[in-house]
């Protein structure tokens, strides 16, 4: 086990509050007929206020249609998807606006919501500092590295005030050592911010390190195939011989599924 | 979401990854780089007043028919003192504004509906590839008969030469829209108007410039040609003074007024659209650095 020092508390209100995302048996296809795929298949998932949940599987199970779906991008074929207060939504590409600059990316939903100037200048700002990246406010994104971009794309995301943040394989473009920094900076803001967070990947260990409980989806149709509790204590590091042993055992078993997922 | 502030302990463990992708190169003095760019055009425009100064020389037209460079240009030096010279450029330039600026407003609109509304793009799409193509000075007899021999009917034929161009500008500019941008754009809350002003139009802007480019190009010909036909008392243009000279037979106005064209041509094209394109170019980070 981890030194009792770098021990903390899981926040209370995992165990305690309600859901924040509700899904009940949501089924989604895409065409119809003969040719209907079903890229969703009878999927129920509650995540409750202040989770950190992980979504594993080999890609095509689904896992950016259920994201979609969370988002409301996207409405399901059959089932309900309730979601209280919202949801942000982060990609793998940053999709930062290249004709802004890094603040005035930040400020964008702050914009659309048509929020007075300066309010929007004081969340900006704090919204940079959170990510560290207050230095960094009047450069464009092109002049930034792939890892600051995608904080300032975080930070974005934050902008939107929303209680639920969404996270399409946001790390998976990036190298191993941004990454695993990328880990520590998502964790802290989660706790800082208060946040749900529905976090997607194809890496096992990745979603280990992450979250409070990992859900594994089988593929075509996307089905919920198994679900873990994580209780490693936080801050977890993605070598840690815990996390590894955790994430091998998880890729184990899904093997035994036949649904191979991506080792880590 | 409550203020949260970076507590001052923290060590920021970014600090060595957080070096910025592209560094600005050590750049060359500004003499220089503007003498670079400068001198082969100044090469071009000996070379062009060389080989008229030959054709002076080798007698193949009167010089009443063919000045020399010398003269004209002393003519348009002379010219550039007068008033009249100056009230000529200045209602060109008007016209030219007011018409451009029009055609931007139409092409604009228009580019927006046809390249989001399929049915609208299904109908109008060919058409206006079509009127593109169309020379705009077969507009002028119609334009006449509409609205006199007046402005209107040369700003018509300007309006109706420039749009076309900017719409079809538009529609490829925003059909180069990269999905995940407009998808960013929906998912960050923008909506209806705010839309396309805060997304669509600026994610096009780089790929909508040849568009612009083309638009005026196609705005200052369907102008002089206007000026040239549609000829209005008391009004001097730049037109005017060419179509005057050359019934007075008088060559030295004529090619020192067809330098003036050929001067607002160039300047407009590389001043003004050559800069807002390149800073739009550089602040994507678009532009490739060459020293």
């Amino acid at each position: 086990m981890a030194l009792p020092l770098m021990l903390v508390p899981i926040p209370p209100s995992v165990a305690s509050s309600d859901a924040t995302v509700e899904l009940e048996d949501v089924t989604k296809s895409y065409g119809v007929g003969a040719t209907a795929t079903l890229a969703l298949d009878g999927i129920s998932l509650r995540v409750a206020t202040g989770e950190f949940l992980c979504l594993v599987g080999a890609s095509g199970c689904g896992k950016s249609t259920l994201l979609n779906l969370v988002a409301g991008l996207d409405r399901p074929t059959s089932g309900t998807v309730r979601v209280s207060g919202g949801a942000a939504l982060m990609f793998q590409d940053p999709a930062l606006f290249p004709w802004l600059t890094v603040e005035q990316n930040v400020d964008f939903p702050l914009l659309m919501r048509r929020l007075p100037k300066l309010d929007r200048r004081r969340r900006v700002a704090d919204l940079l500092e959170m990510v560290r990246l207050d230095d960094f406010a009047r450069r464009r994104p092109h002049e930034l590295s792939g890892g600051m971009r995608q904080r300032v794309a975080l930070a974005r995301a934050l902008a939107q005030e929303s209680p639920v943040l969404l996270m399409d394989e946001p790390f998976g473009a990036l190298d191993a050592m941004t990454r695993d920094l990328l880990h520590d900076e998502i964790e802290r803001v989660w706790r800082q911010a208060g946040l749900t967070v529905v976090f997607v990947t194809h890496n096992v260990r990745e979603a280990v390190r992450l979250g409070d409980r990992v859900i594994v989806l089988s593929s075509r149709p996307g089905r919920i195939a198994a679900e873990y509790h994580v209780d490693l204590p936080r801050p977890r590091h993605i070598d840690s011989t815990e996390n590894a042993e955790l994430a091998a055992e998880i890729t184990e078993q899904l093997r035994a599924l036949g649904r191979p997922a991506a080792p880590a | 979401m409550t203020r949260m502030a970076r507590s001052a302990a923290t060590v920021d463990p970014f600090a060595e990854l957080d070096a910025p992708a592209s560094a600005s190169p050590a750049r060359p003095g500004r003499v220089r780089r503007f003498w670079s760019a400068v001198w082969p055009q100044l090469a071009a425009i000996a070379l062009g007043l060389f080989i008229w100064q030959v054709l002076v020389w080798l007698h193949w037209r009167p010089s009443y028919v063919l000045p020399a460079p010398e003269a004209v240009l002393a003519r348009l030096v002379k010219d550039s003192t007068t008033p009249e010279f100056w009230g000529a450029v200045f209602t060109t330039l008007r016209r030219a504004a007011v018409g451009y600026g029009i055609a931007l407003a139409i092409g604009t609109l228009f580019g927006i509906a046809i390249a989001r509304a399929r049915l609208l793009r299904a109908a109008f799409g060919a058409l206006i590839t079509g009127l593109q193509s169309m020379p705009s000075v077969a507009w002028f007899p119609l334009a006449i008969l509409l609205f006199n021999l007046s402005e209107s009917a040369i700003l018509f034929v300007v309006i109706l030469g420039a749009a076309p161009s900017i719409a079809n500008g538009i529609v490829a500019g925003i059909d180069h829209i990269p999905p995940l941008t407009l998808r960013a754009g929906r998912v960050l809350g923008a909506r209806g108007p705010a839309f396309y002003r805060y997304v669509i139009l600026p994610a096009a802007l780089p790929s909508l410039m040849a568009g612009f480019k083309q638009g005026w190009a196609f705005a200052w010909r369907s102008l002089m040609a206007g000026e040239l036909l549609v000829i209005i008392g008391g009004q001097a243009s730049v037109g005017v003074r060419l179509e005057f000279a050359r019934e007075f037979s008088d060559a030295e106005e004529l090619l020192a007024s067809m330098l003036v064209v050929l001067l607002i041509g160039v300047l407009v094209d590389v001043v003004l659209f050559g800069r807002l394109d390149r800073g739009i170019r550089e602040r994507r980070g678009l532009v490739e650095q060459t020293a």
